[in-house]
């Protein structure tokens, strides 16, 4: 079972806002959904190795070779804010007390 | 109680390769900000990674010279977190099935070898550089910060001992000796100022002999050899001292202020280590069969153990000639470079080891640096082994070299420094010396030998050093006894 503190733990993480009722909601849905996930241990899969990619595909690489960049005004066109060729973030860390 | 410290190393290393990771933007410092960044490496949606081989071959050439084994396979990693340098909310990574694991690295502490396990080595991405405004360039209390996206995405090799290591000299002496290895790999500058380098350090302390581990704190950032020492030093004293004084350490981050000496908790990884790992879906796993790894294993650059060997057998030098030349990789191709100037091995590397590290010691400057280059130096030996000046000329024409850059034969030649071998010209000097001494040829007549030297030491004075002593030796006997 997922309970409420779970969902809001997992939700700080992702920097999720839940409304009103979502946390019950969510915490339902989650249970469900790792229900589901918790039936595959009932297979006997000790042959079985664990699954990270579904594709047969391994050791895919690109050359070491440099293609352009995108010029400066086209990376920084989606930035709120923009100083001196840079992104402008807000203050990430307060003054210590 | 004696405490004992215990340490563990964290070190990311830079790849020099030329493109990033996972996209095709240049690898380099510095420069324009964000002009060296693509909608891979700034996480535009759609965006897909493609990994760079030629890092991996340079993961694997670590991981080799580490004495690793090589899993068959291992996979990439999503680290999330969110900070404003990681424009993805993830950090390509690699958690528990990583490209290298359980090597070593032997290191001489003290008189006594060491051997420091390393846990694992592998990949992953660095993230953007956050210059904040204000607060004097730190963090905290920082009114905004600017993200650069130029490094975003460099291809990172991130190394971890084991907790092997017990002294902050000893901790050095790995970085050291770690430093010297990669760039014998030719996979990294390794510039720790420009922070191709880094050094984080997990401490604790433990009551002397004990087998357990003490809590722990982790050191971040030290970004020079004299950080790192300085900072263990200050830190395992701290714990020691909340110990003793009844407390307990905290597991925490801190940071060692190299100005104030002070070690104090650091406040920007405040969020909570869940990092949420799960196998990154846009990159297919790195096989690393056995061909895989024969073929980089026979690509290796050579590594010191295998130069030293080479240079005892090959140039019969002594092994500890050999070990001090392949101490460092820029030594160890100086010399080389200057053997094909110079034929000399042995002749060489005495002056490399004397009269060249001496005057690097003296004035604490670096090999780079050196306005000696090999080929000058190979320039002035050939000068000196041909008779063309004398040894203790060539030490002080070699002392010109070091200050002004210019070639042996140019400074022989503005100073007339060349040796005088022409016999008729020495006897001449030795006729005029002779017959300004009678008190001492009659010595010498009467038997005492060693007043030659005196002679000799009057023809080298008249000559301003540039005789050649053989030709001397023999005039002055030629015309004393004559």
């Amino acid at each position: 079972m997922i309970s409420d503190d779970d969902v809001m733990y997992v939700a700080r993480l992702a920097r999720l806002r839940l409304e009103h009722g979502e946390l019950a909601r969510y915490a339902g849905q989650l249970s469900s959904i790792i229900g589901h996930i918790d039936k595959i241990s009932e297979l006997d899969l000790k042959d079985v190795e664990p699954t990270s990619h579904v594709i047969k595909l391994a050791s895919v690489f690109r050359d070491d070779e440099v293609r352009p960049s995108v010029p400066q005004e086209l990376a920084l066109a989606n930035g709120p804010e923009v100083e001196d060729g840079a992104f402008k973030v807000p203050q990430i860390l307060e003054a210590e007390e | 109680m004696e405490f004992e410290p215990v340490i563990g190393l964290e070190i990311h290393v830079e790849l020099s390769t030329r493109s990033k990771m996972f996209c095709g933007c240049r690898v380099a410092f510095g420069g324009e900000p964000n002009t060296r960044c693509c909608p891979v490496c700034m996480a535009h949606p759609g965006a897909l990674p493609v990994a760079n081989e030629k890092a991996i071959e340079y993961l694997a050439r670590i991981g080799l010279a580490l004495n690793c084994s090589i899993p068959g396979r291992s996979i990439f990693h999503r680290k999330n977190y969110f900070y404003p340098d990681l424009p993805k909310g993830y950090q390509i990574s690699q958690y528990d099935q990583p490209f290298a694991v359980d090597g070593y690295l032997d290191i001489m502490a003290g008189n006594e070898q060491t051997t420091v396990g390393i846990e694992r080595v592998h990949m992953e991405e660095d993230t953007a550089k956050n210059i904040h405004a204000g607060a004097g360039g730190r963090i905290a209390g920082a009114l905004y910060s600017l993200i650069d996206f130029n490094r975003s995405g460099t291809p990172l090799v991130e190394i971890v001992t084991r907790p092997d290591i017990h002294s902050p000299q000893a901790a050095r002496l790995f970085l050291n000796k770690l430093k010297n290895l990669l760039k014998y790999l030719d996979v990294s500058d390794c510039n720790m100022e420009e922070g191709s380098l880094r050094c984080d350090a997990n401490v604790s302390v433990r009551p002397a002999g004990s087998g357990e581990l003490g809590v722990k704190t982790e050191l971040k950032n030290m970004n020079s050899f004299k950080h790192l020492e300085k900072g263990l030093a200050k830190e395992i004293e701290r714990q020691v001292e909340l110990l003793e004084g009844g407390g307990k350490v905290v597991q925490q981050t801190v940071h060692f202020d190299f100005a104030t000496g002070e070690v104090t908790p650091m406040r920007s990884k405040e969020f909570a280590h869940d990092y949420r790992y799960f196998p990154e879906p846009d990159l297919v796993p790195v096989a690393a069969g056995s061909g895989f790894v024969e073929k980089i294993r026979a690509g290796m650059p050579e590594l010191p153990g295998a130069r030293a060997s080479r240079y005892i057998q090959e140039f019969g030098l002594p092994a500890y000639n050999a070990e001090v030349l392949t101490s460092s990789r820029e030594l160890s191709d100086y010399f080389e470079e200057a053997l094909h100037h110079f034929d000399d091995a042995r002749a060489l590397s005495n002056w490399l080891m004397g009269e060249l590290l001496g005057y690097l010691n003296a004035t604490g400057g670096e090999l780079a640096d050196c306005l000696v280059k090999p080929r000058e130096l190979g320039g002035l030996l050939e000068m000196i082994s041909s008779g063309k000046i004398s040894n203790a000329v060539g030490k002080d024409v070699f002392a010109e070299m070091c200050k002004t850059g210019k070639s042996a034969g140019e400074i022989v030649k503005s100073r007339g420094l060349a040796q005088i071998s022409d016999e008729a010209e020495l006897a001449a000097i030795a006729g005029r010396v002779i017959a300004a001494n009678p008190a001492q040829v009659e010595q010498f007549r009467a038997g005492k030998g060693k007043v030659l030297g005196f002679f000799v030491g009057q023809v080298m004075k008249e000559t301003g050093g540039r005789a050649n002593p053989q030709v001397v030796n023999r005039v002055l006997r030629e015309k004393l006894t004559g």
